[in-house]
């Protein structure tokens, strides 16, 4: 494995704000890569720094070994962007769109033709080719995106907000259109405020705040970390009492959520403990389950403790 | 440390002129604006062909006064066009980069493998075409009609005098079209740039000729009693007006196509000593005349551009 994207101590002041503050970032070649972060922690602007297309006030950056300052031209040969609410010439046909961004590839024209051809297939808008731009959906749109950055047989995608604004249809097709590209060997840096979805296509995510990077990682492993390895055990019982039941467990606390219904915290895995208690109190247990810890509470807890420990110091 | 960057500025640089100027060739706006300054010069040149016919004169440029001559009410083809021509420029660039801006395309075309250069210069160049077009087709339209009408070949000097002038047009055109770029990038919604351009283009159609002897009043005061100072007055208010490429563009239009002015400034009696009044200028000379106005606005144009160019370079492209 080779590092595609490296960046060492990148910063990008705007002004007196700082956007990004001191980036180290590596990701690998075949990876799907998740910038993670509310809106304003400086993931778009880290996007840009990557493409050469605004300068860092300090730090290096390296994309496919390249420096996208000084070799722009051949870092965005191969680095295909889909900007955050991608815009195309709304008078101008979906073909012609894709036309355009080949002409301004060099692609010569046959080649070109054949290229978009294949690439609106992929999206699946052939349909629609000839049809114009101001027609399409969103989600339309975003595919026209992911066509205009195959076309030019990228090696890596930097997608930004791809699905921002997208219908739960559309985006599972995004989503399922972004697997397949990583499949054909596509290394894939996507962002999102949505931390949920991201966490179901991500190998390894980073979460931003406030222009630095949190955690970095892979999913379950960030979960382990920072929920501190503990499991969330949801339980439904009659007759019996969970609370008490389980008192004189250590490590598990027991929450009351609505009457029926119970979530324990524990070290462990307490599934067959619990179910052996009710049954055993004369309870009925109707459900119990263990809750996947989503990537949202990971990011809620590790920056409320960050911000903890800034105001106590 | 070297920070040379790699490749070339022009990579890209043909696409995005020729697709600009597909765009404009087939906008409504475009269509719109070129049907005004068709139908403007087209009736002037009309009503001038007209009155060419019935004063019969003996002239030596007669096919020329088909440009210049006014016809009451309307003003003459060039007076037309040097109203009109910074309008289609602003038409055609008022929003050419906040459009991009707007329509959100600026971040993917620049992710495109070009420089920014690329999109900036191949904007400026797609107008360029598109006026160059645009005038060629005005002209010989215009000198097709002369012929037409007057069943009169122009001569071989009026043919070259025709075309320095279409080359004065093109420069003056390009000037605006230079300032219509600056302002899309410096404003961010196109109405705003659409108003800043025109309201540099009212100025200096219109009120410049009023503001310049006011200014130059302020500068000199004028002593009845020492003529100096109504020379100093006069020399000052045409500095002034000489500010506005409206003026620039008025006299070399008058120097080509009316051969016989001899001076574009202050003529003083002594200087006409033993001149032949009313005798036309060799074409040689005609141009030499109106060199500096060509010089001054081919450089106002390099200026405009660069400003502009700097300031694309150094802007943000994130919205």
């Amino acid at each position: 494995m080779s590092a595609v994207i490296e960046t060492a101590g990148l910063v990008k002041r705007y002004g007196r704000t700082t956007a990004v503050d001191g980036i180290d970032l590596v990701v690998e070649r075949g990876e799907v890569f998740g910038l993670l972060g509310p809106n304003g922690s400086g993931k778009t602007t880290t996007i840009l720094l990557l493409l050469g297309l605004t300068e860092p006030t300090a730090g290096t950056v390296r994309v496919l070994g390249l420096d996208p300052l000084r070799q722009p031209l051949a870092v965005k040969r191969r680095v295909g962007y889909l900007p955050d609410e991608v815009g195309f010439y709304e008078r101008l046909t979906a073909r012609e769109n894709l036309s355009y961004s080949a002409r301004l590839a060099g692609l010569a024209s046959s080649d070109a033709r054949r290229r978009i051809d294949e690439v609106l297939a992929r999206v699946r808008l052939t349909e629609v080719a000839d049809r114009r731009v101001s027609t399409f959906s969103h989600g339309m749109r975003q595919r026209l995106g992911i066509a205009d950055l195959l076309l030019k047989r990228a090696e890596l995608a930097i997608l930004d907000e791809p699905t921002a604004g997208l219908d739960p249809q559309s985006t599972q097709e995004l989503l399922e259109l972004i697997q397949a590209l990583a499949r054909d060997g596509i290394t894939i840096v996507l962002s999102s405020h949505l931390l949920g979805m991201v966490q179901t296509i991500c190998s390894r995510v980073a979460l931003f705040s406030r222009g630095r990077i949190g955690l970095c990682g892979r999913v379950d492993q960030l979960t382990a970390d920072v929920l501190g390895g503990r499991y969330v055990i949801e339980a439904e019982a009659e007759g019996a009492d969970l609370a008490s039941l389980l008192g004189d467990l250590p490590d598990a606390a027991t929450v009351l959520e609505r009457p029926g219904r119970w979530r324990v915290e524990a070290k462990g895995d307490l599934r067959p403990e619990i179910a052996r208690r009710v049954i055993g109190a004369g309870g009925t247990l109707q459900s119990i389950g263990l809750r996947q810890a989503s990537l949202d509470e990971v990011y809620a807890r590790y920056f409320e403790t960050e911000a903890g420990h800034a105001k106590a110091a | 440390m070297r920070r040379r960057r790699e490749g070339s500025p022009f990579t890209g640089l043909a696409a995005v002129a020729l697709k600009e100027a597909a765009d404009h060739m087939t906008s409504a706006r475009i269509h719109l604006v070129m049907l005004l300054v068709l139908l403007t010069a087209l009736g002037a040149v009309y009503a001038t062909i007209g009155e060419i016919k019935q004063t019969f004169s003996e002239d030596q440029f007669l096919f020329l006064r088909v440009f210049t001559m006014a016809q009451d009410p309307l003003p003459s083809f060039v007076g037309f066009l040097g109203f009109l021509l910074p309008l289609v420029a602003i038409a055609l660039g008022f929003d050419a980069i906040n459009g991009e801006y707007n329509r959100r395309t600026l971040s993917r075309v620049l992710s495109q493998p070009i420089y920014r250069d690329a999109l900036l210069t191949g904007k400026y160049l797609g107008g360029l075409i598109v006026i160059a077009i645009c005038l060629v087709t005005l002209w010989l339209l215009v000198t097709g009609l002369g012929i037409l009408l007057l069943g009169l070949p122009p001569s071989a000097e009026e043919i070259v005098r025709g075309l320095a002038f279409l080359l004065a047009s093109f420069v003056y055109a390009g000037v605006w079209l230079a300032v219509a770029l600056l302002f899309s990038i410096v404003f961010r919604a196109p109405a705003t740039s659409a108003l800043a351009a025109l309201t540099v283009w009212l100025l200096f159609a219109i009120f410049w000729s009023m503001l310049a002897p006011l200014i130059a009043g302020a500068i000199v005061t004028v002593d009845p009693l020492n003529p100096t100072t109504a020379v100093a007055h006069a020399e000052w208010q045409t500095a002034i007006s000489r500010i506005s490429p409206n003026m620039l563009y008025g006299e070399m239009t008058l120097a080509l196509l009316s051969p016989e002015t001899r001076t574009l400034g202050l003529v003083f009696a002594s200087q006409l000593h033993q001149a032949l009044l009313g005798a036309p200028l060799p074409v040689s000379e005609s141009l030499s005349l109106i060199w500096p106005q060509l010089a001054g606005m081919v450089a106002a144009l390099v200026v405009l551009f660069t400003i502009a160019y700097v300031t694309f370079q150094r802007q943000e492209i994130r919205a």
